[in-house]
Parts: structure tokens; C-alpha cells; sequence
């Protein structure tokens, strides 16, 4: 089992509810717009605090309300690609890729930064600031800061939703090889049919309230 | 333009006191700030009504409610007498004190400005890359709010600068104590034949205080404050 979850969030006056359990690989949350899909992963990256239930990723608790386990989000080895990619708009790319870097413990590394560089195609951007970025490159950079955190999990919030047809093939096709050579467990936001079954080893359905 | 020693000690004086009213108000401002800034609690429209104070008062006001306070028999001067021996009365510390309590509004405002300007989510993103609370708010929040602190801190030094009714209300007109610029160039106006002097030292103001209005606004603009939000 990748991740276990079953939660309850009340928010403004919705209730959204995740209760699932995922195989290995990618893993899509499908659904339309507003119905929690955000929250839910913001309660699994520690970024949101559930009224109740349970988190577990891998075999390792995250948030438990009744064992009263609630892991600070620094703690949870957690990859998240944001939407929007929320690089640090004054740093420049490398101190972005290597914000995560830093601060993560030796033994838990495992891409090393020339590696992710090559690996996603960034290597002529290192120096620029993210505001002169293109939404696709801006993208990559966000991907290859959370891989080098050296997280055990990987959450992706409709990472494609802001690029146009040629950048998303391209972000696309990056996906695919961190599921298939990476093979980190990965939680998938997404509305978008077409790129949900080309992406998703596995389709849970989420639906608004 | 020469000015005479007297006059450059006039000039000193104010930075001085300037300067130090502004450099001991800062962790005070910024506290404040962060507290309009970032929290939710019953009362807060009190204190932002109070912070906001001296920027209505008459400054005589603030100078006499200074005086109950601070005075040598007033509550929290009898307080920083007895603990740390510091004094303000007829003394430029007082000035000081004056011109920080003037400042502070201002200063407040653009701060506050600055710390809503930051993108929470970028907070959370550093959050999920491993940085706990405190790194983050010295590696994110901090940088990102720093141009609108440090136009908060030069629109501050000022108005501390111009500063008047509540220093001469609250520590009087003392020279080398606690006559600043705007305190001599009043003394000055009430001697004839001195207009040369006065213009000096007129001058010398409208540099200052005109210098750090220009900095200040530089900054708001550079931090993205600028655009359509003016810190006054």
C-alpha cells in the first residue's frame, strides 16, 4: 500500500471527505473543479489539519486523530508540486532546486542535484530568476525542487493546468519517467479526463458536496 | 552652505535622537505589525485604533499623556528608573522616546502593508521542502517583506525627524539636551536678525526629511507595495 487515507475536513461550511488506499505508481484523484481535491492533499502534505481521521504513506503515520499523531509538514517527506509552481520569486533556480537540498539529512537523499538538472532538462536556466521563467520551465524547476528535498512520496496538484498544449506534453512526459524510473508513490490532482488515463495506474473518483 | 559648530550640533543631535528612537521602536513596530498582519483575536481593532493614535492626536496631547507616563513619577517611568536606571525627563532619551511614539503608526502601517503583500502558500511550499517555522519565516516571509520594513524604518526616521509638539511638550527646549532641528529653528524665529540661521537649518530638514521620503517610496514601489498602495 502507498497511501492510506481516511479523512474528514470541514471547511466553510463543506464537508470533504477522502477515504481510500492506493497500490504502487500514480495514482489519479479525478473530479471537477471544488470539490476538495486541493484540500485533500494539502491535509496529507501537513498544510491543512484534518478534524479527524487517519494518514498513512508507505507504512508511516502522518496524521492519526485518535492516536493524536499529527506530523509537522517539514517531517513528512513530502514532495509537492503546487498548481502554480510557488518557486521563491527571489531566489534564483539553483537556490530553489536547492532549497530542499539543504536542508535534508544525507541518508535521505536520493537524486543528486546534476542529476535532477539532466533529468528534467533545466541545466541552461540554473541562474535565472523564477519571474523570467515560462510557466512550463517554471514547472520543471518546481518538480526538480521537490525531488531533490529527497521526499518518500510525491504529491502533484494539477501540475499541467497552467500550460498550453506543447508544454504539457512536455511536463507530461516528465511525469512518466519519475513513475516509471523513479517509481515514487504519487498522488495525482487533476479534471482533465484525457491526461488522467494516460498518466494513472489507478482513477479514484472524487466528487463535490 | 557652511553651518557653525553650534548649528552642526543641532544636526547630530537630531540624528541621534532620531536614530535611536527608530532603531529601539523597530522590534516593536514589527511585532505589531506581524500581530495586524497574521492573527485573529478579540480586540484588535483597539489596538489598531491605538497604534494609530498619535497620528491624530495633537501632538501636545501625546506629548502631556507621554508626560503622565513617562514622567518621573509616572508608571512606566518609575518602572524603567528602578529597573534599568534609564530616565527620559528633560533629557534627549525623552526626545527620542517622543519621536519613536510619533513614528510608530507609520512605521506599523508599512510594515503590516509589507507582511499581507507575502504569499502565504509560499510559506507552506518551504514548509513541505523541510524548513521549519522559523527558517521560514527568516528565509521566505522576512526577505520578501524586507523593502516594505525598510521604507517603514526610513518614513519613520522621517517623521521622527520633524518631530515638534510632543518633544517640547514632553522634555521641553533644552539645547544640546533635547533641541533637535525643529525645536532650534522655533528658538531661532524668536530672536530677530537670525533669518540666515533659520534658512540653514530649514534647509537641512526639508534634505532630510525629503531624502528619506524618497527612499521610502523607492522602496514600497520596488517591493510591489507601489502599485496602487501607498504605505501613507
Amino acid at each position: 500500500m502507498s497511501f492510506e487515507i481516511d479523512i474528514l475536513i470541514h471547511r466553510g461550511g463543506r464537508k470533504i471527505s477522502g477515504d481510500f488506499k492506493t497500490p504502487a505508481g500514480l495514482t489519479a484523484l479525478f473530479g471537477p473543479s471544488g470539490a476538495g481535491k486541493t484540500s485533500l492533499l494539502d491535509a496529507i502534505a501537513g498544510l491543512l489539519r484534518p478534524d479527524r481521521g487517519r494518514i498513512a504513506v508507505g507504512g508511516m503515520v502522518l496524521f492519526d486523530s485518535e492516536a493524536g499523531i499529527n506530523l509537522k509538514p517539514e517531517r513528512r517527506a513530502c514532495g509537492y508540486v503546487f498548481q502554480d509552481s510557488r518557486l521563491f520569486p527571489h531566489r534564483s533556480v539553483t537556490d530553489n532546486l536547492l532549497f530542499g537540498w539543504r536542508l535534508v539529512p544525507e541518508e535521505r537523499r536520493w537524486i543528486v542535484p546534476d542529476v535532477a538538472v539532466e533529468f528534467l532538462g533545466i541545466g541552461h536556466l540554473l541562474d535565472r530568476m523564477p519571474s523570467t521563467l515560462s510557466g512550463g520551465e517554471a514547472q520543471r524547476v518546481a518538480i526538480g525542487r521537490a525531488l531533490l528535498s529527497g521526499p518518500r512520496f510525491l504529491l502533484m496538484d494539477e501540475p499541467l493546468s497552467s500550460l498550453d498544449a506543447g508544454r504539457r506534453e512536455e511536463i507530461m512526459g516528465v511525469i512518466e519517467r519519475i513513475r516509471d524510473e523513479l517509481r515514487l508513490p504519487i498522488l495525482y490532482v487533476s479534471h482533465d479526463r484525457a491526461e488522467v488515463e494516460r498518466l494513472a495506474d489507478q482513477i479514484i473518483p472524487i466528487h463535490a458536496k | 552652505m557652511i553651518l557653525s559648530p553650534a548649528e552642526w550640533e543641532i544636526v547630530a543631535l537630531s540624528l541621534k535622537v532620531s536614530g535611536t528612537a527608530i532603531t529601539a521602536i523597530l522590534p516593536i513596530a514589527f511585532g505589531l505589525a506581524w500581530i495586524l498582519a497574521r492573527k485573529r483575536f478579540a480586540g484588535k481593532v483597539v489596538l489598531d485604533a491605538v497604534i494609530h493614535l498619535p497620528l491624530v492626536l495633537p501632538p501636545v496631547v501625546t506629548g502631556w499623556l507621554l508626560l503622565i507616563l513617562f514622567g518621573i513619577n509616572g508608571p512606566v517611568g518609575r518602572f524603567f528608573a528602578d529597573t534599568v536606571g534609564l530616565t527620559f525627563m528633560f533629557r534627549w532619551t525623552g526626545a527620542a522616546l517622543a519621536a519613536a511614539v510619533m513614528a510608530l503608526p507609520l512605521m506599523v502601517r508599512a510594515m503590516r502593508l509589507s507582511i499581507e503583500s507575502v504569499d502565504r502558500r509560499l510559506e507552506g511550499a518551504a514548509r513541505t521542502l523541510g524548513a521549519g517555522p522559523w527558517r521560514t519565516f527568516f528565509e521566505i516571509t522576512l526577505p520578501l517583506a524586507l523593502p516594505g520594513v525598510i521604507a517603514g524604518m526610513v518614513l519613520g526616521f522621517a517623521r521622527s525627524i520633524g518631530e515638534f509638539g510632543a518633544t517640547i511638550t514632553f522634555v521641553s527646549n533644552i539645547p544640546g539636551e533635547t533641541r533637535t532641528l525643529p525645536l532650534a529653528i522655533y528658538t531661532t524665529l524668536q530672536l530677530p536678525g537670525n533669518e540666515a540661521v533659520v534658512t540653514r537649518l530649514a534647509i537641512i530638514s526639508v534634505i532630510l526629511s525629503l531624502g528619506a521620503l524618497v527612499i521610502s517610496e523607492v522602496l514600497a514601489r520596488r517591493s510591489g507595495l507601489g502599485r496602487g498602495r501607498h504605505v501613507l
